[in-house]
């Protein structure tokens, strides 16, 4: 094709395919067949040539063009360079995965049909690629407000349980809250040019008080995206409700959109960071990476388990974008490259293992119909394809090695370890209890995995329906199959993710790591710094030891195994019930971390028939912080109700008055 | 690789595959001894391996491949970890690939794995372990981490043959920060090898038991090997400890051939008395209720940040 002549229009085709691919899906809005066995796949395809183009992008010179679309006289910019190239990756990568999975999922019309859902969908997917591409302020909040609204619509699939409605709308609300304070930041940005496009903000010279409000004004609503404290608390409620494949690409990639959006602003919009802008950041990241774990730790329900997850990586991303900025800030450049791309390494993880972890549980609610963890239990038996690959995520999302959410850990870790010569008294000293911080957060990450796998595919089940329980079918293995190879390549090829995230890294920051002559197989970031580890080698080395055992136990002793009853300590009747609970599960933790909890316990009392012991868990930050405004908002509210009497002869004096003062104004 | 750097990664794995049981009895003889027992044989856990290698296994019907496959996963991490620890000498080829974040991620992956097997059977007692574990498990990891940190940070770096030829090549120095994080590290040891305080590895009383509950569905060959393995931890922790705290008199770049022969008895010195003052500490220490266990890894925890602060204040 002529007219595809770089890498930017391939992008723009792919993206406009998407559009079309969304639009097809209306001219036949009831068969299932044909959304989901042709034009999900052809989605995915798009996703695969994405993917694609934009890998082969990553270390080519930035491109840009002016698209003679939208209003008169504001057309459209667009711009590709190697941080868009490597999101572009990440969104084409993970919904490759997704789509496919996507095709086998859908079934049966509950709420939305399936033609308007894969319109939603793919229009979802197409706003996501622009938000990367976009090179101008009106481009940008157009392709943000389409993503936003076409996840809403996704999230309400099922619109009509009254519960959905509510999380959508808390979801839409923080959405829009967070977009206003983006535009707000956009405005400051471009500093009496009154230019929007980024090329323009990029030249305008803010006054110092000016490049922080900024900032603040990007943080707050890049942060209402990615579900930072205290702006998460519509994630744990949207994330659940949407069906799974929307699930995981709002928690794989909707939420990167966000990091992707803080970088842009903080790295190459604003252009020179002040390190203290790395101090909020951290601080902010730390608390959520903690508190999104906590809770993570005490849910019951599947997904909502998954989406306290997502605060706590998003956290953890933003931890290592603010100990870059800290670095950047004060001229430490090699720890800056390597604390950057810990988190964008951590961004590309998080993409593969959450959107594993999300599809697993869609497989599972279709096949049980339960998402409370209460319900579930014993399914690596009758689902094995899903249990062991699920497996491979939740091992990724414990940080455990060879596997790559070690990886960004390990690189995150490293660039705390040097933490402490930032010369600035105070907070040298400081930093370094980050990494604590991190240790726990990772550890609580390992405690809230074993929980989920267990929970849902271990033991025996908890309710006799789920002895119907069936294996997902072979394109939902394909998607899933997709994602945990994803994670096994992330984890494997460190050097190899790391050499392309340099490239990024040093365009967007200038920050470069020094070159270190390691070979391949050997992950070594900080050459002269004696630290380094190979994924290869210890898989090896782990898969020889535990080969050679086995061989050895089989061949010096006999391998015969009898089956029996488990024991049950000699009284009889052991029955599911008398497994460990999610609520079991989640009682240290409860415990230890009480002041998070907004708890209540209703005891049962000596007396009672039927006794009932039951905990309710909540968020101080919703009682405290939300419940407050939303009733001072009503407050206010109410004083101004009387402005509204209905009738229309006083609405006309209003109007009449209004038009009077601006008369009186302008003259 | 050299002859030399060789010889002493075979020598590290094989010592620790074969002496960790020896320290165990080594342990468990010191125990009844200060507790005016008659000591078993020092050489009763081999003999416990070995009757069980040769039993059938008998399998819970509801038990999953996992089940199967975690002993042998659990004892290849720590085998690996083995690899990683310079206890006797610093030349060891295999270190590259692990450095001292990744070696707690293997010793996590042997955790995890752990419990999830635990929950494979659906007992109350698997799950309940496993629950147990895993709160231990957190409680430990960052504070384990935080210690390693120090030194990291004192060395400037994470492999940890490079911290322990730093520690043992300079001139005699004491850093009051690894005062702090020994002791932090003493506690780690104790809850991370179900020793009393947190565990006891003698009781099968299913309100304190943490580390039994989890193999109580294990036998024969599964449950030799994840004795072995647990044998193998202990040791792994105690060989941790001599690399950050103690690690004088190993073999370093500088030493010949004779160093590090000669650092096998020592290892062996500094192993019968670290068992004796484990045996001590397990007699001169009651166990805390479970509920406590949190407080006293939060203060191993606290310990070590402490000693993280003191590093950076004193820069010593």
């Amino acid at each position: 094709m002529p007219f595809i002549d770089s890498s930017l229009s391939a992008c723009l085709a792919i993206i406009a395919m998407w559009g079309l691919i969304g639009l097809a899906g209306l001219l036949r809005r009831e068969s299932l067949r044909f959304v989901a066995r042709t034009l999900f796949p052809l989605g995915a395809l798009c996703s695969v040539a994405l993917a694609v183009v934009a890998a082969t992008s990553l270390g080519t010179p930035a491109e840009q063009a002016v698209l003679k679309i939208g209003l008169p006289d504001l057309p459209m910019h667009v711009r590709r360079d190697a941080l868009t190239s490597l999101f572009l990756l990440l969104l084409g990568a993970a919904s490759a995965g997704i789509s496919i999975f996507a095709a086998g999922y859908f079934r049966r019309g509950a709420g939305t049909d399936a033609g308007l859902m894969c319109l939603q969908y793919h229009l979802f997917l197409a706003s996501m690629g622009l938000v990367l591409l976009a090179d101008d302020a009106y481009a940008f909040m157009v392709a943000w407000e389409t993503m936003a609204l076409s996840s809403y619509f996704l999230v309400t699939t099922q619109h009509g349980l009254p519960e959905i409605r509510r999380a959508g709308f808390l979801y839409l609300l923080i959405a829009h809250i967070g977009a206003i304070a983006i535009l707000l930041s956009f405005g400051v940005m471009q500093g009496g040019s009154w230019q929007f496009t980024f090329a323009a903000m990029r030249a305008a010279h803010l006054a110092p008080h000016w490049a922080a409000a900024a900032f603040l004004l990007a943080l707050f609503g890049f942060g209402a995206k990615a579900g930072l404290v205290p702006l998460h608390v519509w994630l744990p409620e949207a994330h659940p409700a949407a069906p799974s494949p929307v699930s995981a690409l709002m928690s794989g990639v909707m939420l990167k959109t966000a990091v992707y959006g803080v970088l842009r602003v903080t790295f190459d919009l604003l252009g020179k960071p002040e390190w203290w802008w790395g101090i909020v950041l951290l601080a902010i990241g730390l608390f959520s990476a903690l508190y999104g774990v906590v809770f993570a730790a005490v849910q019951t329900d599947m997904k909502r388990l998954l989406a306290w997850s997502s605060i706590e990586n998003l956290g953890i991303i933003f931890t290592g974008i603010g100990l870059a900025v800290v670095f950047h800030g004060v001229g430490m450049n090699a720890l800056a490259a390597l604390a950057l791309i810990a988190a964008l390494y951590h961004s590309l993880n998080h993409a593969f293992m959450k959107s594993l972890l999300f599809l697993g549980t869609g497989a599972v609610l279709h096949s049980t119909g339960e998402r409370n963890l209460g319900r579930l239990g014993g399914l690596i038996h009758r689902m094995p394809w899903v249990a062991w690959l699920t497996l491979i995520g939740a091992l990724a999302m414990a940080g455990l090695p060879p596997l790559n959410g070690f990886v960004s850990e390990w690189l995150l870790l490293q660039a705390f370890l040097f933490a402490h010569e930032v010369p600035k008294s105070f907070v040298s000293m400081l930093l370094p209890l980050g990494a604590a911080l991190v240790a726990l957060s990772a550890a609580l990450a390992a405690y809230v995995m074993v929980k989920f796998f267990g929970v849902i595919f271990l033991g025996q089940p908890r309710e006799p329906t789920l002895a119907r329980a069936h294996d997902a079918g072979l394109l939902e293995r394909i998607g899933l199959a997709a994602l945990a190879l994803g994670c096994f390549a992330l984890g494997l090829l460190p050097t190899y993710v790391i050499g392309a995230l340099r490239t990024v890294v040093e365009r967007l920051s200038g920050a470069s790591l020094p070159n270190t002559k390691a070979p391949w197989w050997l992950l070594m970031p900080l050459s002269g710094r004696q630290a380094s580890y190979s994924a290869p080698v210890l898989l090896i080395a782990l898969t020889a030891v535990v080969m050679v055992t086995v061989l050895v136990v089989r061949r010096l002793y006999h391998h015969r195994v009898r089956r029996a009853a488990p024991w049950d300590c000699g009284f009889g009747g052991l029955t599911p019930r008398m497994q460990d609970t999610a609520e079991g599960f989640g009682q240290p933790i409860r415990n230890i971390f009480g002041v998070f909890f907004a708890m209540r316990r209703d005891l049962p009392t000596p007396f009672d028939r039927a006794p009932r012991y039951r905990v309710t868990v909540g968020d101080r930050i919703w009682q405290g912080l939300y419940v407050p405004l939303g009733a001072l908002v009503q407050r206010i509210a109410d004083t101004f109700a009387w402005l509204q009497q209905g009738r229309i002869s006083t609405y006309l004096l209003y109007s009449f008055i209004t038009l009077i003062a601006l008369l009186a104004l302008m003259l | 690789m050299t002859t030399i750097e060789i010889l002493t990664q075979a020598l590290e794995l094989i010592t620790t595959l074969a002496a960790a049981p020896l320290f165990l009895g080594w342990v468990n003889q010191c125990r009844a001894w200060l507790q005016n027992r008659r000591a078993p044989s020092i050489w009763l856990p081999y003999r416990g391996i070995r009757k069980l290698f040769h039993k059938d296994a008998v399998i819970a019907e509801s038990a999953s491949p996992l089940f199967r496959v975690a002993p042998y996963i659990v004892f290849g991490a720590m085998a690996v970890a083995a690899g990683i620890i310079p206890s006797m000498g610093t030349r060891l080829p295999f270190t590259i690939a692990a450095d001292a974040i990744a070696l707690v991620g293997l010793l996590a992956t042997a955790r995890v794995f752990l419990s999830l097997a635990a929950m494979d059977i659906g007992t109350a007692f698997g799950t309940l372990g496993a629950r147990r574990e895993m709160m231990v498990g957190f409680l430990a990891e960052p504070a384990l981490l935080m210690v390693i940190f120090v030194a990291s940070m004192i060395s400037a770096t994470t492999a940890l043959p490079a911290i322990t030829e730093n520690l043992a090549t300079q001139e005699l120095a004491l850093y009051p920060s690894l005062a702090f994080t020994a002791v932090a590290f003493i506690l780690v040891l104790l809850a991370e090898n179900a020793r009393i305080p947190i565990d006891n590895p003698a009781t099968h009383l299913e309100l304190t038991m943490i580390h039994e509950a989890m193999v109580l569905e294990y036998s024969a060959r599964h449950l030799a090997l994840m004795e072995w393995a647990a044998a193998l931890k202990l040791f792994n922790y105690a060989c941790i400890g001599f690399a950050l705290f103690i690690p004088w008199g190993v073999s370093t770049r500088a030493s010949g051939p004779v160093v590090l022969l000669a650092s096998i008895p020592l290892l062996a010195a500094k192993l019968a008395v670290t068992g004796a003052g484990l045996a001590f500490i397990e007699t001169m220490s009651a166990k805390l209720r479970i509920f406590r266990a949190p407080e006293f890894l939060a203060v191993a925890f606290l310990l070590a940040v402490l000693g993280l602060l003191v590093h950076l204040l004193l820069g010593a």
